[in-house]
């Protein structure tokens, strides 16, 4: 047992030096993560601070020009054209010049002096209906503000119904306080499941998979030695994106790094259990790359970090069950923004596990069916 | 030498190298999975598996008021295709549903709703889980609009005027007036299989044949370093094209966008992207002479940023001022909004004409720079 466990630590050792030696391999596996990090943290956000916006006032009141102040003064929208003709609209939303166009009618001042109910026409550019969506809502609060402000001028009573909205684990609706938990998760994936992929191919290839069989290891040990340095490379991956998110976009962390890194342990054994299994199918470098690229493509995208899972179709979502990536954003999200506890977190404890075992189980007999 | 004497042989010679080339790929099974197999399980799983569409959200409403406006307000809900409420009587039993991620928000009808709601002045509460900003911030308008749109019936039943207001917004989403997430997907889809078939394969193939040593073995042909960069580019220029019309045809045929540009603005739009990714592949792979090396940065430096950096998700006008200004060097923007218009908009040319020259001074760069790089040299 003992000799066992001295064999797998001198097998981790070498192949910790085997990837770690060569200053363009350290760096191509610390780097690219934070890098990523840093470049998507800032870029995949779904939130908006700049929207440019064109206005067709056709009223020219002190209403109209109250109105737009709110548009101007929110911080948000950003002027780029008053317009005089309907045509003018056409031309700047083709044209990609404006995400919105405000078209304030003429009777706007009467209607809303009479003590009656005015509209405002807002078209928005749907070639990205998500961004479009998005900015009309924010024109939507910027017009709730001018009607509160309106009623309360003019000594109007409230809505009949009011909504008070809150939101729970993230106040102010960031995405960005969602994506960069997610992106623990994602970015470690990748490159865990293509290095432990790698490394039984790349000595395939060079035929050092011989050698090593001939070494008194068994079996069983050389699928620890190969698993334990992409598990811990992976974790230090994984703690990289942590400080990015903790020091630079100083995200809060509600949870404890101790059920974090649990689960961040279970997930990383269950990609590597993945990569495993292709190295054990693949027979050259290229095969192994392939084959994990074409796994971590449907992984990453049916994670649920770019789109919700309970939109997929059902069948899809069933696929969603074995995607490790699932799992891990899920606990990444709930640990850092919930403070979630492992009792709450078990649903997506086990089937990482489940997985984890499953993928281990099946490349160790591919191992075995091969070798001999 | 005349320039009619050279082209003949000049001609053979080009299309002896792309009948090899066309052999080669089409029975390497790496062509096959990066150009086939991936293409296609990226349409379905765009087709199939994204979308951004908010639809059927689960909600859970307190009624701690079981009054016939508060059990109006929640068939109100109930009948709406956005939302599937769920009606709880107590808020420890909400936090739960909360807690467990079973529902996406909690709305909650406070025991005095009736009452306040005929003196007119009523409040509902409503929380949404905020694990996912954009859909919650989603969620919070269509409940503002469901519990407005419902008031505002019952003032009409009622007879009063009263209503959300005083102003209110009609708005028109143009180009998309279904609201339906394909209609941007499908054309980000389309980067994301030409970036992987220009880019990614041919970064891999010729990366592999300086690796093996069957460059250099050209090298001694008379074939010369130009005609060899045609002879490869050409077949996959052809699989990249047979990308794209697979592509538009699923997303006519399969998820329903319209096209309303025309297809020859496409086509030969995408033919210039094609040829800017075939340059990135070209050069990353001649340089580096490496699979792993080459595939690896060709995957961060064109099929992450078709991704993340091209305003096919995210809005690029929202980004710092740093990142933006990487957008600008990466051909994916460029393409990204030239099929945007071309699709959802038509054939508008102050957005494609631009677009277009900045692809067209790509593919002029890039083409010299790989030749530059594959001229033939061992060393």
């Amino acid at each position: 047992m003992l000799e066992s466990l001295l064999r797998i630590i001198a097998l981790t050792r070498k192949e910790l030096l085997a990837v770690l030696k060569d200053r363009r391999a350290r760096n191509s596996l610390l780097l690219p993560p934070i890098l990523q990090c840093l470049l998507f943290g800032y870029a995949a956000s779904y939130d908006l601070n700049h929207i440019p916006y064109a206005v067709l006032d056709r009223s020219h009141s002190v209403a109209s020009q109250q109105l737009l102040a709110g548009f101007d003064g929110s911080g948000l929208f950003e002027r780029v054209g008053n317009l005089r003709t309907q045509r003018q609209v056409a031309n700047y939303i083709n044209n990609r010049r404006a995400l919105l166009a405000i078209e304030i009618p003429v009777d706007f001042a009467r209607r809303l002096g009479a003590g009656g109910r005015a509209d405002v026409q807002i078209i928005a550019d749907g070639r990205n209906s998500n961004t479009a969506g998005t900015a009309l809502g924010y024109a939507q609060s910027v017009v709730n503000g001018f009607n509160s402000a309106w009623r309360a001028d003019h000594g109007l009573p409230p809505p009949p119904v009011t909504v008070e909205a809150r939101a729970w684990y993230n106040p102010n609706l960031a995405t960005r306080w969602n994506m960069i938990p997610g992106l623990i998760g994602t970015l470690t994936m990748i490159q865990t499941l293509m290095l432990t992929a790698m490394s039984v191919a790349r000595e395939r290839e060079q035929g050092t998979f011989d050698q090593l069989l001939v070494t008194p290891f068994r079996p069983a040990e050389i699928m620890a030695g190969k698993a334990l340095p992409s598990m811990l490379i992976g974790i230090v991956q994984a703690t990289g994106v942590l400080l990015v998110a903790q020091l630079w976009f100083r995200i809060p962390f509600e949870g404890s790094f101790l059920t974090l890194y649990a689960g961040l342990a279970l997930f990383v054994l269950a990609a590597v259990g993945i990569g495993l299994a292709v190295s054990a199918l693949c027979q050259t470098m290229q095969q192994a790359m392939l084959f994990s690229f074409v796994l971590i493509m449907p992984f990453a995208l049916l994670s649920g970090l770019t789109t919700p899972i309970s939109n997929m179709p059902l069948s899809l979502q069933y696929f969603t069950l074995v995607n490790p990536l699932r799992y891990a954003i899920d606990i990444a999200q709930r640990v850092y923004l919930e403070g979630a506890g492992p009792g709450v977190l078990l649903p997506d404890l086990w089937p990482l596990a489940a997985i984890a075992a499953a993928t281990l189980a099946a490349a160790s007999w591919l191992f075995k069916h091969r070798l001999q | 030498m005349s320039v009619r004497e050279s082209w003949q042989p000049k001609r053979r010679r080009i299309l002896a190298m792309v009948k090899k080339e066309s052999r080669q790929m089409i029975r390497d099974p790496a062509t096959i999975a990066v150009g086939v197999v991936l293409p296609v399980i990226l349409i379905l799983l765009f087709g199939f598996g994204l979308s951004l569409d908010v639809r059927n959200v689960p909600l859970a409403v307190v009624l701690e008021d079981t009054s016939a406006p508060a059990q109006d307000l929640l068939s109100a809900f109930a009948l709406s295709p956005y939302f599937r409420p769920q009606a709880v009587y107590s808020s420890q039993a909400a936090d739960r549903l909360m807690i467990d991620g079973s529902v996406d928000g909690v709305l909650t009808i406070p025991a005095d709703f009736a009452r306040r709601f005929s003196a007119g002045n009523a409040r509902v509460q409503l929380v949404v889980h905020g694990s996912d900003a954009n859909r919650a911030r989603i969620i919070e308008s269509y409940v503002e609009g469901a519990v407005g749109a419902w008031s505002a019936r019952q003032a009409a039943e009622a007879g009063t005027a009263a209503g959300s207001g005083p102003v209110s917004i009609q708005s028109r989403l143009w180009f998309n007036s279904a609201n339906d997430s394909h209609y941007f997907l499908v054309p980000g889809l389309i980067v994301l299989v030409m970036t992987l078939i220009g880019a990614f394969l041919t970064a891999m193939v010729v990366a592999r044949e300086w690796e093996r040593g069957t460059f250099e073995a050209l090298f001694v042909t008379p074939v010369r370093s130009g005609e060899i960069l045609l002879g490869k580019t050409i077949p996959y220029f052809a699989l990249g094209v047979l990308g794209l019309l697979l592509c538009v045809a699923a997303g006519r045929f399969l998820f329903h966008v319209p096209l309303v540009g025309s297809l020859a603005v496409l086509v030969g739009g995408s033919m210039l992207y094609v040829m800017v990714a075939l340059g990135v592949g070209l050069l990353i792979s001649s340089y580096f002479r490496n699979q792993l090396v080459a595939s690896q940065l060709t995957m961060l430096a064109t099929f992450m940023p078709a991704l993340m950096l091209s305003g096919f998700l995210f809005d690029l006008r929202s980004m710092p001022a740093p990142i933006r200004a990487i957008t600008w060097l990466l051909p994916a923007r460029y393409y990204v909004a030239l099929l945007q218009t071309t699709f959802l908009a038509g054939d508008i040319w102050p957005v494609i004409l631009p677009n277009a020259a900045a692809l067209a001074v790509m593919v002029a760069l890039l083409g010299y720079a790989s030749r530059a790089v594959t001229h033939k040299r061992l060393d």
